[in-house]
């Protein structure tokens, strides 16, 4: 925590570079996500937003750049190593486990962990967070619907007890009422003290839940701000989200 | 438009449900040859009936055992392990080595019997080495190439294996004395041979392990994870790679433990004796629903049992057309269920 100190941002990503074989999809990319806030990152399809995500979480490593973590370089840390380190990430597309049930996916987000008091009070929090898995508790997770699914993979995440929460379009093919739901969930997380960094393609609906944003295009950063300035900048809106 | 979609769905679901009765109705029919062949037997010659069962039954446990390693490495990255008959060979020549010469072990005594529980845990060693090392030289590079080059790979090592088989064992089939007493226990004419129940008695424990150790450690949670998505598992904290070696680990052990006790139940191997047995185990993987454990300890005996009574009885076909009656009960049953007996998608695969 003695790293976490004033003026240090929690997440600190500096000039990346990331390529798939030959083709860069992340091209010179460098963002800050301050302990605390909710920080979002918009952009079209295609633009590197869940390539960015990767790479933080370690499934990828940029060709170049570095990616600092309360001051420790995690650029070069084996995906299985980050989420011990404080960093867990609900991918795109859920990503649970469909053969096993709600409980064993939620076991398995607290897979690093071995306090187990922790770990009840935990699967408590997030039971609470979403009554809707707990009702579910014995079900196979892929028989679930998507909604469903989807809050299993952000419930599933917080079980790592995290300090930095990756979200990958948790509001992806969801009904309006649960894209609310989610939304309001990630706030009462970011209350609990935990830092998030939202993928989103709603892109005005994230805007509305963040402090601070960042527009992708292509691989590259083209804007960032407050999101509220964002969200408020009529050519901005036009040009970068669908508005 | 949709009314007419509605309507062909409608009767494409008629169509299904008369091929599923009809399908349905032929398996029962099936069985029920099967059952009256089992009653004309049973009733004809009892005594001929139960010893061919436990002979079966002897044959399944090792055939249970060399499945389960193709099923847990086909359930966690869907390779069929060709070379898997071939470890299971190398570690009967193993057993042989370390019983007779290193461990001194001789004839049918308590001794020996020490000597045999130690080399059951040296074998399963030997077997959880050999296919980690296989793993980690051959298949992990090729784990994001196109599947039929860990295939070829697979098969390549199959050849390797055999070689070293060859030079360790010889080119002829070499008799190794065994420690498990001839005979067995008789009631009225059905025997109860020694080495079925040296099998049995030791394959046991063995499976009872691996469960607990798939079910219930958190090894065995992150195999499952890992085999149902590995960039899941890595977001988990499981470390893949170890993950998957582990799972070798495991199929290598069961490997190792058939090793031992095909050699001390039959007293005699050579270099090709993994390509015979594995084809018959593996085919015990596919039967029970590859990929699932259970199944592929219920295809192991169920063929052990089906080859017994079929070499056994005096109204079947006889031991020459044994591997054919397996084949056809293969073939039946993937034609009815082609995912095996056990085998559903939402079934937990390892
Ligand atoms: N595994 C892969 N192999 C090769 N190229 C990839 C791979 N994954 C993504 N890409 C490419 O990288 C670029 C960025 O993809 P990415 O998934 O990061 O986009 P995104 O911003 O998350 O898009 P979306 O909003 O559609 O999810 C795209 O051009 C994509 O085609
Ligand atoms: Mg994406």
């Amino acid at each position: 925590m003695s790293q976490g100190a004033v003026g240090e941002p929690l997440l600190q990503v500096d000039d990346i570079s990331v390529y798939y074989g030959n083709i860069a999809a992340v091209k010179g990319l460098s963002m800050s996500v301050p302990q605390g806030a909710i920080v979002t990152l918009i952009g079209s399809n295609g633009a590197g937003k869940s390539t960015t995500l990767r790479t933080i979480s370690g499934l990828l490593h940029p060709k170049s750049g570095r990616i600092t973590f309360e001051g420790k370089e995690i650029s070069r840390s084996p995906g299985h190593e980050v989420v011990g380190m404080g960093i867990a990430h609900s991918p795109e597309g859920r990503r649970i486990f469909p053969r096993m049930t709600v409980d064993e996916n939620l076991e398995l987000g607290a897979f690093t962990r071995d306090d187990k008091e922790g770990i009840a009070a935990d699967r408590d929090h997030v039971l609470e967070l979403f009554p809707r898995l707990a009702e579910r508790i014995n079900q196979k997770a892929g028989t679930m619907s998507g909604g469903e699914q989807q809050m299993l993979a952000v419930a599933r995440a917080m079980m790592a007890k995290p300090r930095l929460l990756l979200l990958d379009e948790p509001s992806m093919g969801l009904a309006p009422v649960l894209v609310d739901l989610i939304f309001d969930t990630i706030e009462k997380i970011r209350e609990s003290g935990v830092t998030i960094l939202l993928v989103e393609q709603n892109a005005l609906a994230a805007l509305r839940v963040a402090d601070y944003a960042y527009v992708m295009e292509s691989g590259f950063l083209k804007l960032q701000g407050p999101a509220r300035e964002l969200a408020e900048d009529d050519e901005v809106v036009r040009a970068y989200l669908g508005g | 438009m949709t009314t007419a979609t509605a309507v062909e769905q409608a009767e494409m679901r008629i169509a299904m449900t008369r091929k599923e009765a009809v399908g349905r109705l032929l398996g029962v029919v099936l069985l029920l040859g099967v059952a009256a062949w089992l009653v004309l037997n049973l009733v004809t010659a009892p005594s001929q009936f139960f010893n061919s069962l436990l002979f079966g039954i002897g044959n399944g446990a090792l055939y249970a055992l060399i499945a389960l390693g193709y099923t847990l490495v086909y359930g966690i990255i869907e390779l069929i392990n060709f070379a898997h008959g071939d470890l299971f060979m190398l570690s009967t020549v193993f057993s042989g080595f370390m019983m007779v010469y290193w461990l001194g072990a001789e004839g049918a005594n308590p001794a020996s019997w020490a000597k045999l529980l130690l080399t059951l845990v040296l074998a399963m060693g030997f077997g959880a080495t050999i296919n980690v090392l296989i793993e980690r030289v051959a298949y992990r590079r090729l784990r994001r190439a196109p599947r039929l080059a860990a295939l070829i790979t697979a098969v390549g090592m199959s050849f390797i294996l055999q070689w070293v088989g060859l030079r360790w064992n010889g080119s002829a089939p070499r008799l190794w004395p065994t420690v498990v007493p001839e005979g067995g226990i008789s009631i009225g004419d059905v025997t109860l041979q020694y080495s079925t129940i040296m099998v049995v008695t030791f394959t046991i424990p063995v499976l009872l392990l691996l469960t607990y150790v798939v079910q219930r450690t958190k090894q065995g949670r992150a195999m499952r994870a890992t085999a149902q998505d590995q960039d899941a598992a890595r977001l988990m904290g499981i470390n893949v790679d170890r993950t998957i070696a582990f799972t070798f680990a495991l199929g290598g052990a069961m490997a190792g433990a058939a090793g031992l006790l095909y050699l001390e139940a039959v007293g005699t191997t050579r270099y090709d004796a993994g390509f015979h047995l594995g084809l018959i185990a593996f085919t015990a993987a596919v039967l029970g629903g590859i990929g699932n454990l259970a199944g592929a300890v219920l295809g192991g005996f169920l063929i052990g049992i089906i080859q017994g009574l079929n070499d056994g009885l005096p109204y079947g076909f006889g031991q020459k057309w044994s591997q054919t009656v397996v084949f056809s009960i293969l073939i039946m049953v993937m034609v009815f269920k082609p995912t095996g007996i056990l085998g559903q998608p939402t079934v937990e695969k390892v």
